[in-house]
């Protein structure tokens, strides 16, 4: 297992060198500039010295490849230098929004887990029944809608029934529960609700091919409990690509929530990666983007971890 | 339906009153102003910045030498914020401004003219590696000088109509000379001005707070105990946030149907200023590139329009109402309606004006059907009504236009690189000055915002003559004729139409008027909360 874990920890640095090269050079083609955008969007009176001196003072000026190597140079020493933009720290710019990019992502995680597995393993045992048709049409919906229509929904909801608005700025957890939970129950409930159909889906399909399989039928020969059944041994093997879906959502959630962190003016990622592109700073953007791909990696390699847990062949093989 | 006709007669009442309902009551002490703001500060440092997104959460903690007065609502009338006074010497060359005394900064020190001085040295010759946006609005200043603690002065190059205006821009904040001799980009990420308010925090992405200044030089105010800026990036959002009432106002504007949705939600909670915006939407025809290079076929563009009708439908669903030339309607050097109708475009016939744009393209050989790119930027309100409008507004004289939408960042590259044909375009004042607002049209080598790519010696000339001109009467005259060459006898430029400021915002605020720009009046030290 150890020899097993420590390939799989290797494997994430080539990965994670393609992601960064890539993105400096994809950047580098995309048209815009930052400092015109800063300098010379409204003002008329922005002049081509004020342009070469910013240029210069965020080393714009300097050739590409000492741009690419400086940017690796400070990669490899964790250093992601300051934002183009605002100049403050990167990492700073991303702690800011990290907690409740987290926190959301972990509260749409329990909404969708809490809606997910007792609906699919219902509508696998009870196929094509009323029960499994209301299933399928509350997950089909939830695919269906988009997270942040729903947001709307609900912000509309809230406005015209109870005349209430929830709030607009975070307050962390443990700064105020109250404050923190009203602000974001909405929104992990609207992506909830979305993130919760693929897997409702997900986990009633692999119930039913789990339901088929022989040491299922033998065990209910052997006389086993039906409750021990589907927990031992139907759920837990049904769970492998259920877990997938899961993890690679919540992946995604930490940096892909831009519509619905708009909608409800969340200080998340997703807008703060929204906003580096859109200000062409190079600089954010490849952070995040190394960020983003670093938690889809690992989320892949606790997924691949748990798989080898959930199933001995991976790990002997 | 009866409901929201009431909502509408309720908000179209407060609109009359909202102006003068601010001086006539007396202002409350106390309460925390919130606002929505859709922007946020890139850095702290409004000398180097040109969003608005820097000033209003950040200047209720500076003043200004000058300012607009905050009461006028064409902000053309210049008061005195740390200067009480000034005066201008005969040959129009020398501005000498006494400052008020016992004003201090944050931490309690004295602010005097060796601050007002290092804060102008800075905006107007900066140091090597130190950006100032508006460096060249100062071109005509020669040097600055304290003579004494109270004393500031301005020698100029040449005698200027504009430069008492330019003292009163909203970006010239006062800093403390001392910090800025120690670095010259401290302001960038501190705040240490002598304004209204003091500053307390600033969580990046969320919101901005400042508290009362107890010490501030104007006794008696600010009004507020404090206020909250809160960033909203989305529009519908910042509707939420004034029809929900976690916020009271915000200062930009919102569009004719968000107004209409407030009113009618909030009914008599809700007051609505309107005013029109030191804005507009232009286009631009690229002389490099043919048939445009030919005036015929630029003024062809300009007399397609029935600008009077769009503006009834536009303002109905964008940001935009005014028919008008190079400056805001009604302000000092507006043309007049009446004379404004005798341009190229501006005629009430539009029958007429479109044959004559037909006759003028069928001379110019261009043909029927004749087929264009325009490029739009990629932001929907206004740029993307006004885009559709214009597109039918050619067609109707036998053009052939298809809209390249381009989203911002690449919007510019193509607009500097001269990369379009004919291309939507924008100016932007920051204050109500024709030295701003014609700047750009100055020729390509003089003006780098230019993006219709001339040369026009005679427009540069008048220019500079309506900029040195120091007697108002004679300022206008040289504004006219480059406004008639700008826009009808060469047609380097096309002017759509004015931006229109819609402010719908919570009827407890109060002391507060609207402008023609959104870059003015947020210094917040006159406005004050009924609850």
């Amino acid at each position: 297992m150890t020899k097993y874990i420590v390939k799989r920890l290797l494997l994430m640095i080539p990965t994670l060198l393609g992601v960064a090269v890539l993105i400096f050079f994809l950047m580098r083609i995309v048209p815009g500039d930052i400092v015109e955008l800063r300098f010379a969007g409204e003002s008329s009176y922005a002049q081509k010295e004020t342009l070469d001196t910013e240029r210069a003072r965020l080393g714009l000026d300097k050739p590409i490849w000492r741009q690419f190597v400086e940017w690796m140079g400070g990669l490899v020493r964790l250093d992601f230098g300051t934002s183009m933009w605002t100049g403050a720290p990167i990492t700073e710019e991303i702690r800011l929004r990290f907690a409740l990019s987290l926190q959301l992502a972990i509260m749409a995680t329990i909404v969708a887990i809490v809606l997910a597995i007792p609906l699919g393993v219902i509508a696998a045992l009870r196929q094509d029944t009323w029960v499994d048709y209301v299933v399928r049409i509350i997950s089909i919906a939830g695919l269906a809608t988009p997270s942040f229509w729903l947001g709307i929904v609900f912000i509309l909801g809230l406005l015209i029934v109870f005349k209430w608005l929830p709030p607009m700025v975070y307050t962390p957890f443990w700064v105020d529960p109250v404050q923190n939970l009203a602000q974001l129950i909405w929104p992990a409930l609207a992506v909830g609700y979305r993130y919760s159909a693929v897997a409702t889906r997900m986990t009633r399909s692999a119930m039913l091919e789990v339901l088929r399989e022989d040491y299922i039928r033998t065990a209910r020969a052997k006389g086993l409990w039906e409750k021990l059944i589907l927990s031992r041994h139907a759920l837990k093997n049904a769970m492998l690509p259920v877990l997938t879906v899961i993890a690679l959502e919540f992946a995604f959630l930490i940096g892909g929530l831009v519509v619905t962190e708009q909608v409800f003016n969340l200080n998340g990622l997703g807008m703060l990666f929204v906003e580096a592109v859109a200000h062409r700073d190079y600089t954010l953007t490849q952070a995040l983007v190394m960020l983003v791909a670093f938690v889809f990696i690992f989320v892949n390699f606790l997924v691949d971890l748990a798989y080898a847990w959930l199933d001995p062949r991976i790990r002997f093989r | 339906m009866s409901r929201y006709l009431y909502s509408l007669v309720v908000a179209v009442v407060a609109l009359a009153l909202a102006g003068p309902a601010g001086a006539q009551d007396k202002p409350r002490y106390g309460g925390e102003l919130i606002f929505a703001v859709p922007s946020e500060p890139p850095s702290y440092d409004a000398h180097r910045e040109e969003t608005f997104g820097v000033i209003h959460p950040v200047a209720p903690h500076y003043n200004t030498l000058l300012r607009p007065d905050p009461t006028d609502r064409l902000a053309t009338k210049i008061v005195g914020d740390l200067a009480e006074s000034w005066t201008i010497s005969k040959d129009g060359r020398t501005y000498t401004l006494k400052l008020r005394h016992g004003v201090k900064f944050h931490d309690g020190s004295e602010m005097t003219s060796k601050d007002a001085k290092a804060s102008y040295d800075k905006i107007i010759f900066p140091p090597a590696g130190v950006a100032s946006d508006r460096k060249g609005e100062y071109l005509d200043v020669e040097a600055v000088q304290a003579p004494d603690p109270y004393t500031i002065v301005f020698r100029l190059k040449w005698p200027s109509g504009s430069f008492l205006m330019s003292l009163a821009s909203p970006w010239n904040w006062i800093y403390k000379a001392d910090i800025l001799a120690k670095d010259m980009r401290w302001y960038e990420t501190h705040v240490m001005g002598t304004g209204p308010f003091i500053f307390v925090d600033h969580a990046r992405g969320s919101h901005w707070v400042g508290k009362k200044n107890p010490n501030y030089w104007d006794k008696g105010k600010p009004y507020l105990d404090g206020y909250r800026a809160v960033f909203i990036k989305d529009s519908a959002a910042q509707v939420a946030a004034v029809r929900g009432e976690r916020a009271h106002i915000q200062f930009r504007g919102f569009s004719p149907a968000e107004r209409d949705s407030l009113v009618q939600a909030l009914g008599p909670k809700l007051t609505v200023q309107e005013s029109p915006w030191d804005c507009a939407l232009l286009v631009a025809m690229n002389h490099e590139k043919k048939p445009f290079d030919d005036k015929r076929v630029r003024r062809a563009l300009s007399l397609a329009l029935d600008r009077y009708q769009g503006s009834q439908a536009l303002s109905k669903i964008a940001i935009v109402k005014e028919v008008a030339g190079v400056q805001v309607p009604g302000t000092t050097y507006a043309t007049p309606p009446a004379e404004l109708e005798k341009l190229a475009g501006y005629g009430r016939d539009i029958a007429k004006s479109r044959a004559e744009a037909k006759r003028l393209l069928k001379e110019a050989g261009v043909p029927d059907g004749f087929a264009f790119t325009f490029k739009n930027r990629g932001i929907p309100m206004p740029y993307e009504p006004v885009g559709v409008w214009l597109i039918d507004q050619w067609r109707q004289v036998g053009l052939n236009v298809k809209q390249d939408v381009i989203e911002a960042a690449k919007y510019y590259a193509e607009l500097r690189g001269g990369n379009f044909e004919v291309a939507m375009d924008f100016q932007c004042g920051y204050i109500v000055e024709p030295d701003l607002d014609l700047y750009k049209f100055q020729s390509k080598d003089k003006s780098p915002a230019n993006y219709s790519r001339y040369n026009d010696t005679m427009l540069d000339d008048l220019y500079e003559k309506q900029g040195r001109a120091t007697d108002a009467e004679e300022r206008k005259k040289y504004i006219r004729e480059f406004e008639r060459r700008l826009v009808d006898e060469e047609a380097h430029y096309l002017y759509t139409l004015q931006w229109h400021r819609i402010i719908p915002h919570s009827s407890k605020v109060k002391g507060w008027t609207i402008t023609p720009s959104h870059y003015l009046n947020n210094q917040l030290d006159t406005v004050w909360l009924t609850e």
